[in-house]
Order: structure tokens, then C-alpha cells, then sequence
């Protein structure tokens, strides 16, 4: 490693360092206005019981004491609040803006700390902002220049030497798989309100999975290889895997002891929105941070290979303009917030109830956002895909993609190519998709009829636990907490609703294929190694058949790495309906070759 | 009947796995070498950390149970081919019906002294590798004998390790005893632009003992000089490896005899890929051909033999690929180092010295014979189907975009390659439309 490189990284773990410190460099402090609610009512009665409990301008030192007492506030409030609406509540006060709801706490909680920072995070937002995120940039940038000056070529050494990529053995994996979804299943019932019916029917619906897979695929005893590093070994992903996993866990579910980030990105979010940042604001700021340096990095990794290039610079223009820039600037300008690119089902809560009141209800702009959205879901995927396959979106230019290509570029290499993962990818893919799909005409129904329960379910449990389940716990948790543990396209492969839709298009009807040259594979298998989604691409490259597979978003990876010049990405009508066809096999023996079949 | 094979290279088992899908014969493998068929062609992979071994192997562990092929992990000592019996390492007989050899090649040692020093090895096996590996610790400089495919390799595999590297080649530029002149020096200059210490024109001496039996420099023929270094890796070139066969009634040379159909001077004996020596191998064809596609076509005609339908092997039109460090090579047709009188080409090169293009004709007839790639790619099919149809090369220049292979948005230098031609013999032709995939599936299937 270059010395400016040992410098750069020395930099940027200092700066994620300091960010992480900096959680708990702020002290907190509750006075009068920076208790936040929403009704005088809730107010009133908060007041009341900081008073009660002392807690009014009293200093504390971290948040985790703070965040209890004020969560001991509420709940005091809540008791007493409800004890009198026992007794009649006011004339023409809505019953939730007199009783406070366990909903408004968590809100409040989170503001309410946010508002109370007095310590020294609070006090030096700028600094600390310049320092962090300019030092971690430029340390990041002085890893990766030096990349540049290397002969342009295949960079791939040393990755399963590392103990940051060469990824788990196979029972070391299983166990953080079990564990996380063990995990967040019984977080799940908490998040429920120790509901556990959809918990329940999801541990049921993956034992039927599992079941499906071990015998009807018959899967039981084909084992995976296992890896060849024969301990654990990978420390460094494992560590870092747990950071994402800790990091998406309090992003999600527990923003109120991530203020001190929070209020970090204030300065950045009014200049942009003219709001104060949210939780939601500090995850696009880093994402886009993230996509952009990670993305210069990937374009000098692969800066011989132009189609790599050009695709990183869209999902690095994707990223920044229509998911980051544009929908922030859309609300300084009173407009709904709003992300062009994102379509559903990966964007979820499009059809929901408060989604389609802001649309239908902010003029013309909201209603062209509408039906542009539409306009994607049923023309937009079909016929692009038609043209260019399922690439156009999930590698040139959706978010998680972009993420997954630019910072998961280094775990690529860590998807499962086992025909054992492939049966399990199709059940549990196609397995989000009809419950995207159940869960959007549910709300939907509902919208248009006002009933909410229809059979057992009830559309407004399903819909919270889908984005608990599906848009949280999968997509963010597992789907980047796992890049380290099980490649960067865990959500993608197996999780993402709409990769399944545009998988299913790309499958049946569509003019994209990878072709193979002739016969010269020598079955090396980098390709298959170095395929994100876990393709067994040189299965089809050995025998000189076309890789046509759902799973497919074109990253073009396995033809960048293969050293034999064997695969390549292509548009075609020709032959579009035998494109998976083995008839093209240009053998050797081509005379003989018809003898076979 | 009861197939038995040994090796379980790529001859082998796709012999093997052709085999089973044409019939119901019994099938079994022997090996000692790895439990499983892995992918020679990538060991260099994994020494780089590109692969894991266990990524190498091209079916999962599985696969063989489930299509009845039956593996056996040990070294065949001796064969006795009247009675049809094998003799395992481990004491055991095993018979068969129909035997099949592809036990393919071994490194070449050509006696030098010290060749047989600790530290001292060839790279062919995943025994070779694991050594390789278990002596790579606090290596100051390898040194490599041979200036081959594997050589090449090797010298990448160091340097990917920042271990200093020297090669020892005997010939004046990197293989020209293979590539044209104007690319053997475009490789050789590349190597050096690795900052690979390449020495040509040079041939081993001896290699050193430190007294202990361990290697510890090798000294150069021409000049006497001596280089230190911990590591001597031997890639001379391979030969097949049929030592446990010699002495006896098989006919050998430098390998298996086999006539067209594989089969040997032993009734229900054959041999396969790089242990098998053709006796009339066909026009343009080497006896031995220690390549990669070889041993897959003789193995898949094989099977064919073997279960009734009797087809000569026929590897077509000669073509082979490799890579140089970070450039790619690709050959089809005949491009030859030293090309007889009637052969003529049209040779570009990039202006960066990282990619060429080298298109092979007929001088008289002005038939398309072959093309040599440089950092680009084409597509195997259309180069086959102008070669083996004796397209002029007017005819293949114009329409030299549906060769190309490369991915979506390289630059395209066919235009360059024909104002080339243009400026070469004054001819008037254009280029007809772009690369378009459309196109060439329909000028392959006419
Ligand atoms: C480092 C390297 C890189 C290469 N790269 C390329 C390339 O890029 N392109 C290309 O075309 N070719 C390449 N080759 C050559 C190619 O790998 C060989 O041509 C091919 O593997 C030969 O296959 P085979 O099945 O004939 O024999 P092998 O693959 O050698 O298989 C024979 C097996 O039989 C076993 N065996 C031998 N004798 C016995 C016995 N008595 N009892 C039990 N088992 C026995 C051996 O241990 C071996 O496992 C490369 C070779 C090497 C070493
Ligand atoms: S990387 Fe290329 S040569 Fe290697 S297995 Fe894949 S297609 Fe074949
Ligand atoms: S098959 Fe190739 S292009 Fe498709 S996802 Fe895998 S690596 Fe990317």
C-alpha cells in the first residue's frame, strides 16, 4: 500500500471514529421550548410533570439518562392525561390532541432530545461538521488517488487475503443470519405492541421456505462449498457488519439517540430545504457522501473498462440529483417531497393513504408526480427492460443499487453461487412481491372504502408491519448490514420486490442476454466469483449457452473480470425468444455438435 | 459396461459427464491430485486472492452423486491391460470394461543442476500451488525459468505480493517463438512496465544449494551472473504424464499414442486431452496440443465413440486465448512467428502499446487465414466463419464490426484498422454499419 494510502486510511477511520464519539459528546438540558409536542394539552401536562420529577433545566450528561427521563415524563403525562379524559374531554378537542398517543411519544422523545443538545456538539455543529465529514472525505479521497496511477487492469489482489472482504465460512454466516432474523423478529413483536400475529405467520412463512428448498427442490444434502478460509477469519467485515447493523437499528427504529448526527446535518438540511434535518435527511446526506467517494473509487478501480465507468457516474448522478438534491429542493419550493426515480414496490408507501393525499393535494405538481409514478410502474419497467433488460434500473440507476455498486463493490465477491442459495433467492424474492402486492391493494381498499379489516387482516397492521419487516428490516439491516457477511446484494437478489418484477420481464420478454465467445471459456471461474447476484455465470460460459436470468442486473462485472474475453452484455431481437437456448453453441466439432441435444 | 477414467482434468470429466448423458454405462474417476475437478487455469487466482479454491471448482461437490459419477481419490501405480485391472496406491485392484487415460501433464525439468533444491518447483498441480504458497513468506526475489504462458503467470502471481521477480527467457523477445515479432516486444515491454526484472536471451545455468538443500540463487548461462533469491520456479513447458505407463504394451512417444478416435494401440483403451499424442493429427495441428478446449473436444468426441456413434476428433479451426498481466490475447486462425512466404497481414496497433490488431491473409488469393488480438476482444464464431469460408479480406474488413466483442461503449478501432488498409494499398472501401448484435446473429445463421 502506497504510504498516502496508509495516511488516507489512518484519516477516514479517525474521522468515523469521531462520529461515532461524538454520540455521546453532548450534554442535554429540558426548558420550556425545547420540549416539543404538538398540542397545548400535551404540553401543559409535560410541564406539569417535569416539574413534578425536576427535570426542567436540569443538566444531563448523556443522552441515555436524558432519553429516560423523558420518556418517564411521558409516560406520566400519558397516565394522567388519559385519567382525565375519563372524565370528559374538553368540547371540540380531538380525542388524540387531548390523550397522548404512544405514537406522538416516540416523536416527541426524538424532537424533544434533539431540541435539548446544550454540550459541545451542540455548540460547535459547524466545526464538527467540517472536521468529520471533510476529514473522512479527504481521508478517503488520499486511499483512492493513488489507485489512479496504477497501470489500468483487473484489481482484484489480495481480496481473499483480506480480513475486511474474504467473507465468512458457511456455518459462521448461517449462525448471523439465524441470529439477526431471530433477532429482529422478536423486535418486531415490540414493535408491534407485542402483537404476534404477523410475526408469527412470518417465522411460518420462512419455516415453509426452508421446507420447500430442503425437500421439494431437494436440497437437503446438497451442501454449499464451504469457504476455504476455515475459521472466522474475516474480523474486520464481521466488525463492520455489526456497525451497519447498529447504525440501520438506530436510524430506523431508535433516531432519538442519534440526535447529535442529526443536528450535525441542521446546517446543511436549511440550506437545502430550509427545514431542520431529520433522521431521514442525515441518511440521504451520508448515502449520497457515500455513493459519491465509494463511486470514485470504483471508477479507478475499473477506469479501463468504460462501461463501468459510465455506470458509476449515473448511479453517483442518481444518487446526488433525484434521490438527494432535487426532492429537498422540491420542498423549499412547497412542493411534496418527492423521488422521481423511485418506483414501486420498492418505494412501498406509494400508494398509501397520506401519499396519496399529499400527491392529489398539492396542485398540478403532486398530481403529474402521481401519475408519473404510475406512468413508470406500468410502462416505464416493462418497456425499458424490453429494450436494455433490468440493468437500466438496478445498476445505472436505483439507490440500493447504486449503494451496492459503489460501496459493496468490495464484498461483490461474497454472494452465494450454491444452487442450494438460487432456489432459496426465487421463493423469498417472488415471496416479497406478493406480499408488496397483497399489502398495496389492502391499503389500497381501504383508501377507497374506508374498511380497514378485510378477512383476518387489518391494513393498517399489514402496511406498519411490511415497512417494519420488508422496507426496514430487510432492505436496510440485512440488505447493507450483511454486504461484509453475504455479498452486496443481499436486498437486491433475494429481498427487493421490484427487482423481482423486472427479473420476471427480463426472463420472458425482453431483448437483453450475455453472450459467450465460442468456445473460449476455460471455466476459470471469475465470472461466477465476481457476480454480485450470485450467478453461476460460468456454468453457462463452459457449455456456450447465454446467460439469461432474472436475477441478472447487468452490472457487467463478470465480463469485465473474465481474462479470456469469453462474455458480453447485448442487446438483441433475433433471437429473442430462444435467447436461453442452448442452439447457439458454436462448438469445436461443429459438425458433430448436432449429434448431441 | 464399466468406464473408468484417469484424471479428473477437463478431458476426463467431460468425457465423464458426456458419457453419462449419451448412456447408462457405469462411470468412474480416478484422481490423485484433488478430490474434486477444479479448474487448473485459475490456480494463479487463488495465490492472488482473486478465488478461493473451492470457487475453482466448476461443479458443486454434489454434482457427481447425483449423475452416478463415482470418484476416487488415489494415484494409479500400474495398469494391466490384459486384464484389464488397475492398481491403486492403495493396494486396491480396480477392473474396467473401457479405460480412458487423461492424466495430462507434468512440468519439464531438463536435468539443470539444483533443479530438484527445496524451492525449487514447476507450477501445474494444486500440490505445486500449496508449495508455492507454503515458501511465499518473506521471499526477497523469485526467479522463473521459461518465458511461456505459465511463466507469465507466475511472474504476475509474485508481483501480486510485491515479491521482486526475474525471468529468465531464452528467447530474444517474451514467446516469439509463438507471437509475431511486433507483439512479443509489446508484451515484453508490458512485463517490464510491471517492473518484472525480464531477462532475455538467457538460460539457466544451475541453481544454487545455501548448503542446506534449499535454493538460494541461480547462475546465468551467456553471463555467468548469479542472482540470489529464496524462490526457482520451473516453467519450461509441460509434457504429458504417463511415467506409470511406460514399459508397457501401451505405444507411447512423448505421450499416448491415439489415432483419430482416440483410441490407442489397446483395444478399449483411449487416451485424452494433454497426455494424448495424435499419430496423424490434423493439417496444422500439433500431435500434442496441451490446451485447455482440446481436452474438452477430445473428451466430448470420446464419449461419443464410446457409446456408438463414431466420429473422428476434430478440433476445427485452431484458436486460444491468455492474458498478460493486464492484457488480453486472443488468436484465431493460423498467426504464426514465423509465417511462410504465401502468408501476409494488416497489423494496428494502438498508440497506447496495450492493444493491437493482426489480421492474416493469403498474399495471392487475398483469403482470410487468421487474426491475432491485443487488449481487445472478438467474437470466436464470425472470426471462424470468415476463416473457414476463405472470406476475402476486403469482404471482412468492411464488415469488421460484427467481430468485435468488446463491451458496450469501448472505443471501436475498426474504422482505423481499415484506413490502415486504405493507406496500404490505396484501395477505396468502407466500413459497413456498426457493431450491432442483430446483425451478427444474422450473418451466423446465413
Ligand atoms: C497454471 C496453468 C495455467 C493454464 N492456463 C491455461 C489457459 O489459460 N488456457 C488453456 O487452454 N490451457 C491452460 N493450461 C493448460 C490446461 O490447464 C491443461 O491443458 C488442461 O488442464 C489439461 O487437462 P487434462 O484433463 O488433460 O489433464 P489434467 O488437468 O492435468 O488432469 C489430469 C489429472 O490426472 C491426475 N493423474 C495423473 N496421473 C495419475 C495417476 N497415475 N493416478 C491418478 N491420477 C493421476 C493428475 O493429478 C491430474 O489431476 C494451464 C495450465 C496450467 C498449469
Ligand atoms: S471468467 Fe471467463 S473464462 Fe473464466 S469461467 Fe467465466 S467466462 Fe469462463
Ligand atoms: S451475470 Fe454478470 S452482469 Fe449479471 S449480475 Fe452477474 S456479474 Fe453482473
Amino acid at each position: 500500500m502506497h504510504i498516502l494510502q496508509k495516511i488516507g486510511l489512518a484519516i477516514l477511520i479517525a474521522a468515523i471514529g469521531l462520529f461515532i464519539l461524538s454520540l455521546g459528546l453532548n450534554s442535554y438540558q429540558l426548558q420550556e421550548e425545547t420540549l416539543y409536542t404538538e398540542s397545548d394539552f400535551h404540553k401543559a401536562e409535560l410541564l406539569k410533570a417535569a416539574e413534578n420529577q425536576g427535570i426542567l433545566n436540569e443538566t444531563y450528561g448523556n443522552n441515555i439518562s436524558f432519553i429516560k427521563a423523558i420518556k418517564s415524563l411521558c409516560k406520566e403525562a400519558q397516565k394522567s392525561l388519559e385519567a382525565q379524559a375519563a372524565n370528559g374531554i374538553p368540547e371540540g378537542v380531538g380525542e388524540w390532541d387531548y390523550k397522548l398517543g404512544d405514537w406522538k411519544i416516540k416523536d416527541y422523545v426524538f424532537q424533544t432530545t434533539k431540541a435539548s443538545g446544550v454540550g459541545f456538539v451542540s455548540r460547535n455543529t459547524l466545526t464538527l461538521l467540517y472536521t468529520i465529514f471533510g476529514l473522512g472525505i479527504f481521508g478517503a479521497l488520499l486511499y483512492i488517488i493513488p489507485l489512479f496511477q496504477k497501470l489500468p487492469g483487473i484489481k482484484n489482489d489480495g481480496i481473499y487475503h483480506s480480513s475486511m472482504t474474504r467473507g465468512l465460512t458457511l456455518n459462521w454466516r448461517t449462525f448471523f443470519l439465524i441470529t439477526t432474523t431471530i433477532g429482529l423478529l422478536l423486535y418486531g413483536v415490540m414493535y408491534m405492541g407485542s402483537q404476534v400475529f404477523w410475526p408469527l405467520v412470518t417465522l411460518a412463512v420462512i419455516g415453509l421456505i426452508v421446507y420447500l428448498v430442503y425437500f421439494r427442490e431437494k436440497q437437503k444434502d446438497k451442501i454449499p462449498p464451504k469457504s476455504a478460509s476455515p475459521d472466522v477469519t474475516a474480523w474486520f467485515g464481521i466488525i463492520t457488519g455489526i456497525l451497519l447493523i447498529g447504525f440501520y437499528i438506530l436510524l430506523y427504529w431508535k433516531p432519538e439517540y442519534i440526535t447529535n448526527w442529526i443536528v450535525l446535518v441542521d446546517p446543511v438540511s436549511e440550506k437545502l430545504s430550509g427545514n431542520p434535518a431529520s433522521n431521514w435527511f442525515l441518511y440521504g446526506f451520508l448515502y449520497t457522501i457515500i455513493v459519491i467517494v465509494m463511486g470514485i473509487r470504483m471508477i479507478a478501480k475499473y477506469r479501463h473498462n468504460k462501461y463501468q465507468i459510465f455506470r458509476t457516474f449515473s448511479v453517483m448522478f442518481f444518487q446526488t440529483a433525484f434521490a438527494f438534491l432535487i426532492p429537498e429542493i422540491l420542498v423549499r419550493l412547497n412542493q411534496p417531497w418527492y423521488d422521481f426515480k423511485n418506483i414501486w414496490p420498492l418505494n412501498y408507501n406509494f400508494f398509501f393513504d397520506y401519499n396519496l393525499d399529499t400527491l392529489t393535494s398539492s396542485g398540478s405538481m403532486g398530481l403529474f408526480m402521481l401519475f408519473w409514478g404510475i406512468i413508470l410502474i406500468l410502462i416505464g419497467v416493462p418497456v425499458i427492460t424490453y429494450f436494455f433488460g433490468k440493468r437500466w434500473y438496478c445498476s445505472w440507476v436505483c439507490g440500493c443499487g447504486g449503494l451496492a455498486e459503489t460501496m459493496g463493490d468490495p464484498y461483490r465477491q461474497l454472494s452465494d453461487k450454491s444452487l442450494r442459495a438460487w432456489k432459496y433467492e426465487r421463493y423469498i424474492i417472488h415471496g416479497v412481491l406478493v406480499f408488496a402486492v397483497i399489502m398495496t391493494l389492502l391499503v389500497l381498499y381501504s383508501y377507497f372504502t374506508g374498511n380497514k379489516n378485510i378477512l383476518f387482516m387489518n391494513s393498517d397492521t399489514v402496511r406498519t408491519w411490511y415497512g417494519f419487516l420488508i422496507g426496514s428490516a430487510f432492505a436496510g439491516v440485512v440488505g447493507t448490514g450483511f454486504y461484509p457477511l453475504m455479498g452486496n446484494r443481499t436486498w437486491c437478489r433475494f429481498g427487493c420486490p421490484l427487482a423481482a418484477y423486472l427479473g420476471l420481464v427480463q426472463k420472458f420478454k425482453s431483448r437483453f442476454r450475455i453472450t459467450t465467445n465460442g468456445g473460449q471459456c476455460i471455466s476459470c471461474g471469475n465470472c461466477s466469483t465476481y457476480c454480485e447476484m450470485g450467478i453461476d455465470v460460468r456454468w453457462y460460459a463452459q457449455r456456450g449457452q447465454d446467460i439469461v436470468r432474472s436475477s441478472c442486473v447487468g452490472c457487467g462485472v463478470c465480463s469485465a473480470v473474465c481474462p479470456r474475453g469469453v462474455l458480453r452484455l447485448e442487446n438483441g431481437t433475433v433471437d429473442m425468444d430462444n435467447r436461453a437456448e442452448e442452439t447457439r453453441v458454436i462448438h469445436i466439432s461443429e459438425d458433430e455438435v448436432s449429434l448431441i441435444q | 459396461m464399466n468406464v473408468v477414467i484417469i484424471g479428473n482434468g477437463i478431458s476426463g470429466v467431460t468425457a465423464a459427464r458426456f458419457i453419462r448423458k449419451l448412456s447408462d454405462h457405469q462411470i468412474t474417476i480416478i484422481s490423485s491430485e484433488t478430490a474434486h475437478f477444479y479448474s487448473r487455469t485459475a490456480l494463479m487466482y487463488i495465490y492472488m486472492g482473486h478465488m478461493r479454491y473451492e470457487d475453482t471448482k466448476p461443479y458443486e461437490d454434489w454434482f457427481w452423486d447425483k449423475n452416478r459419477i463415482n470418484l476416487v481419490y488415489a494415484h494409479v501405480e500400474k495398469v494391466h491391460f490384459n486384464e484389464k485391472k488397475l492398481i491403486l496406491s492403495s493396494g486396491n485392484d480396480m477392473n474396467y470394461d473401457k479405460l480412458i487415460i487423461a492424466t495430462g501433464s507434468k512440468s519439464n525439468k531438463f536435468g539443470w543442476p539444483g533443479q530438484d533444491l527445496e524451492g525449487v518447483r514447476g507450477l501445474y498441480s494444486k500440490q505445486d500451488l500449496d508449495y508455492m504458497e507454503a515458501h511465499s513468506k518473506g521471499l526477497k526475489r523469485a526467479v522463473i525459468v521459461g518465458g511461456g504462458l505459465i511463466g507469465i503467470e507466475m511472474a504476475e502471481m509474485f508481483a501480486s505480493r510485491n515479491i521482486p521477480v526475474t525471468m529468465l527467457v531464452r528467447e530474444q523477445n517474451y514467446w516469439d517463438n509463438v507471437l509475431p515479432p511486433e507483439e512479443s516486444k509489446m508484451i515484453s515491454k508490458h512485463i517490464l512496465d510491471h517492473h518484472i526484472d525480464l531477462r532475455l536471451g538467457v538460460n539457466l545455468e544451475s541453481i544454487k544449494d545455501n548448503g542446506n538443500g534449499v535454493a538460494c540463487g541461480v547462475k546465468i548461462k551467456e553471463t555467468g551472473e548469479e542472482i540470489p533469491c529464496q524462490y526457482v520456479g520451473l516453467t519450461a513447458g509441460v509434457s504429458p504424464s504417463i511415467d506409470f505407463l511406460k514399459d508397457s504394451e501401451l505405444n507411447t512417444n512423448r505421450g499416448v499414442i491415439v489415432n483419430e478416435y482416440l483410441a490407442t494401440n489397446i483395444p478399449d483403451v483411449y487416451a485424452i486431452g494433454d497426455c494424448s499424442e495424435h499419430s496423424n493429427p490434423a493439417p496444422g495441428r500439433r500431435p500434442i496440443e496441451a490446451i485447455w478446449y482440446t481436452g474438452r473436444m477430445m473428451g466430448e468426441t470420446l464419449a461419443h465413440n464410446i457409446c456408438g456413434n463414431k466420429i473422428p476428433y476434430n478440433p476445427g479451426i485452431w484458436f486460444n486465448s491468455a492474458k498478460f498481466f493486464d492484457i488480453e490475447y486472443q488468436v484465431y486462425g493460423d498467426v504464426l512467428a514465423k509465417p511462410p512466404e504465401n502468408h501476409a497481414s494488416l497489423f494496428w496497433m494502438h498508440e497506447d502499446g496495450t492493444k493491437s490488431i493482426r489480421i492474416v491473409y493469403d498474399k495471392n488469393s487475398e483469403e482470410i487465414i487468421g487474426f491475432n488480438l491485443f487488449g481487445i476482444r472478438y467474437r470466436h464464431e464470425v472470426c471462424e466463419k470468415w476463416i473457414r469460408e476463405k472470406t476475402l479480406l476486403s469482404d471482412v474488413l468492411q464488415n469488421l464490426s460484427l467481430a468485435n466483442f468488446d463491451p458496450e461503449f469501448y472505443d471501436a478501432y475498426e474504422k482505423e484498422v481499415l484506413a490502415l488498409y486504405k493507406k496500404q494499398t490505396g484501395k477505396q472501401i468502407e466500413l459497413r454499419g456498426k457493431r450491432n448484435f442483430n446483425r451478427v446473429l444474422k450473418f451466423l445463421k446465413n
